[in-house]
């Protein structure tokens, strides 16, 4: 049986020990550290984790120092999510020949990769981990863009957002694409458990997490992570531009559970607008130009029809 | 849970896939990640039955691309435990990139590669294409002649990779068809003495340790990064050679089988001789011999141990010969062939002045037949009757349309 922790309250939260350091060369204001705190903070379980190349991947194991008081691996760009399924493979084939030098231990396998490394490039492997039931969690911290090569648009990133490779200019508002709904995807697997957290929400993110941890079979999480360098806020407002990605529903958080049964997990009380949350970032500054002002209409329209949708899916059940 | 026994016959009829699926099996190998390719498929294959019948008790993973065979690999292997995989050609080039992961990362990992020609055009038979293009991933590189080999070089391969003062992946080699699909007599060992040989799997920076976490696959960069590739390089260049040679000797003991780093035959006093790899040492030997039988002292020398290149023993082995032809199965495509580089190399500095030219052969399951061996060796003593090389540098053989010759 896996051990999760209780814990009542953010002050007992900041001091709980756990398995990141804080020395590691994030950015100031990265959501990333935030959200693993979290991931690590929600299990007394011993782990086995991996990194997908990327910012968490090259800010936290720069030799000789590591950040990962957990076992720790990382390959590549692509294959962060089988390079786990990989070691969780021979945990069962230890435990099974009886090898294992903690036999009691109930390790729980997972894997971290921003979006770039999980909706694009490694898109394919995490697709096979989910297919093939490794016990597995895979967690997207998604920040809409290649954040750790300078800001390139991933198919994460979002209309009318400007990235260095789908730049805004003189005959362009940047992105054209939408984002890809991935936690639709991933739950298509029929995996048990699919969900989307933000750091700002702690309680949520961490009873998904402990939800995660206790099913059988892989597991796909989409954690928004704001981005102070690319989506161009004050880095002290990392959890006001969370609060106003849950709170405008850009980000929504919801459960899939066994790829049908969704449930909204968090309904704000006071919805904010979202040019609110666009008018927030730089990134999106050209929208407020006046011939670009039509987006922000399309934007709210997009998110309320998506919200719908996940009403809609809740209350059919299906 | 248990798994069964295999009683095997002294000689078993296998091929080259089968004899590879064998030494797997009783290497017992506690993770396979592996994705079919023509011509290894039927090494996958026959573990997925062991599997089925109750012959293995580790676990056996089909991804979805030999990129995630290798990736899958390279974490089985942090994790702590023995692992294996085989591909061919497409998979091999697909894989190339957690080559050097695997490598860098100092992870004992055992790679079948059943060789296979390039795309494009596409091919599905045996050449060198992709034994070449790994060459330099900082695996160990073993080449096997026949499925003898094979079956062989699989144990040398898991004592050699999982020595803790070596750490390295390693490949064993073999032709595509030629060598994977021809069966032949192979003398097996038993389940016992076969395991017995290879011995228990000794974990070190074991990810499943939960009481040492290790970190595995970190960043460096100008600071680091040239100290871990020196590093690497240097135990391929100074431990891994006495490392093969004590495993090949203590194989010996076991079975009676003798390997060396370099397969020297009639080279004692032969004036010319043909150096090649894979299944063309044994076509070569057969010509030597009839060459011998008309008075031309010919010999044959076959590279077991691609890398690290056993520089000194090549150097050795070709002390005193008059000519060398040095037999690429791979097309350089703007250089010389990495055998004729490599021998050129071993040889420069020593007093062996031989006149050394180079042969391009059997690209894409090509034959190299007698034919070819008879006029290949006739032309060596052309040059040492010559005393100069009297053909191009560089020859492609068995090609149809104009002679093709270059250098």
């Amino acid at each position: 049986m896996s051990e999760m922790k209780k814990i009542k309250n953010l002050k007992e939260f900041s001091t709980s020990a756990d398995r990141f350091e804080g020395a590691n060369l994030l950015c100031p204001g990265c959501a990333h550290s935030i959200i693993v705190r979290e991931v690590l903070n929600a299990t007394n379980d011993d782990l086995i984790l991996s990194a997908s190349t990327g910012c968490l991947e090259v800010c936290t194991a720069v030799y000789p120092y590591t950040s990962w008081d957990a076992s720790w691996i990382h390959i590549g760009f692509e294959n962060g999510s089988t390079a786990v399924a990989g070691a969780e493979t021979m945990y069962k084939a230890l435990k099974k020949k009886g090898r294992l030098k903690q036999p009691e231990r109930n390790p729980k396998f997972v894997s971290f990769a921003g979006d770039g490394a999980s909706y694009d490039i490694g898109f394919q492997w995490i697709s096979g981990c989910m297919e093939r039931g490794h016990n597995i969690m895979h967690i997207v911290l998604d920040n809409e863009v290649y954040a750790n090569t300078g800001g390139q648009r991933s198919s994460s990133t979002p209309i009318g957002s400007s990235a260095t490779t789908s730049p805004e200019g003189r005959r362009s508002y940047g992105e054209k694409r939408n984002k890809k709904d991935m936690i639709s995807i991933m739950a298509s697997h029929h995996i048990p458990y699919a969900a989307q957290v933000a750091p700002n929400k702690w309680k949520d993110l961490v009873k998904k997490i402990q939800h995660g941890f206790s099913v059988d079979g892989p597991v796909f999480i989409n954690a928004v992570s704001p981005c102070t360098t690319e989506w161009k806020f004050d880095p002290k407002d990392t959890m006001h531009l969370a609060d106003l990605a849950t709170d405008s529903l850009v980000f929504p958080l919801y459960e899939i559970i066994d790829g049908h049964e969704l449930n909204i997990t968090y309904r704000p009380k006071d919805l904010v607008p979202v040019e609110e949350y666009l008018a927030a970032q730089g990134r999106f500054k050209h929208l407020f130009k006046d011939e670009y002002k039509y987006l922000i209409k399309e934007w709210q329209e997009r998110v309320d029809a998506n919200w719908a949708y996940l009403n809609r899916r809740e209350e059919a059940r299906v | 849970m248990a798994f069964d026994k295999m009683e095997l016959q002294k000689i078993e009829v296998w091929d080259g896939n089968r004899a590879a699926a064998q030494a797997l099996r009783q290497s017992q190998v506690d993770v396979v990640a592996a994705y079919p390719i023509t011509p290894s498929t039927p090494i996958v294959e026959g573990y997925a039955k062991f599997l089925a019948d109750g012959y293995i008790e580790g676990e056996y993973v089909m991804v979805e691309s030999e990129h995630a065979a290798m990736s899958g690999c390279v974490g089985a292997a942090a994790a702590g435990g023995r692992v294996a995989t085989a591909t061919s050609s497409q998979g091999f080039a697909l894989m190339v990139e957690v080559l050097y992961q695997a490598s860098g990362m100092r992870l004992p990992i055992v790679l079948n590669v059943a060789n296979r020609a390039l795309a494009a055009p596409l091919n599905v038979n045996g050449d060198h294409s992709d034994m070449y293009l790994g060459r330099d991933s900082g695996w160990i590189q073993l080449d096997a002649f026949c499925p003898q080999d094979v079956y062989d070089l699989n144990f040398i391969a898991f004592k050699v990779s999982e020595d803790h003062d070596v750490r390295l992946p390693c490949m064993v080699h073999q032709d595509g068809f030629m060598t994977s699909h021809t069966a032949q007599g192979v003398h097996t060992l038993t389940d016992d003495e076969a395991y017995g040989f290879i011995g228990e799997y000794k974990p070190m920076n074991d990810m499943l340790d939960f009481e040492h976490p290790v970190t595995h696959g970190v960043q460096t960069e100008e600071d680091w990064h040239f100290e871990h590739k020196a590093r690497q390089h240097n135990d391929l260049m100074v431990k891994v050679i006495p490392k093969i040679q004590a495993a090949f000797d203590d194989f010996e003991k076991l079975s009676g089988r003798k390997y060396n780093m370099v397969e020297s035959y009639d080279m004692s006093d032969a004036d010319i001789c043909v150096v090649c790899m894979g299944t063309s040492v044994e076509t070569a030997r057969e010509v030597a011999t009839e060459m011998r039988a008309k008075g031309i002292k010919a010999g044959v020398v076959g590279i077991r141990v691609i890398r690290p290149i056993p520089f000194f023993e090549i150097a050795e082995a070709l002390k005193g010969v008059k000519a060398i032809a040095a037999l690429d199965r791979s097309s350089p495509n703007g250089a010389a062939g990495m055998l004729f580089n490599e021998i050129a190399g071993c040889l420069f500095n020593t007093d062996t002045k031989a006149l050394l030219s180079g042969y391009v052969y059997g690209l894409g399951g090509r034959d190299l037949t007698k034919a070819h061996l008879v006029s290949l060796f006739t032309e060596l003593q052309k040059n040492v009757d010559a005393g100069k090389v009297t053909t191009p540098l560089q020859q492609f053989i068995g090609v149809r349309g104009p002679k093709l010759s270059f250098l």
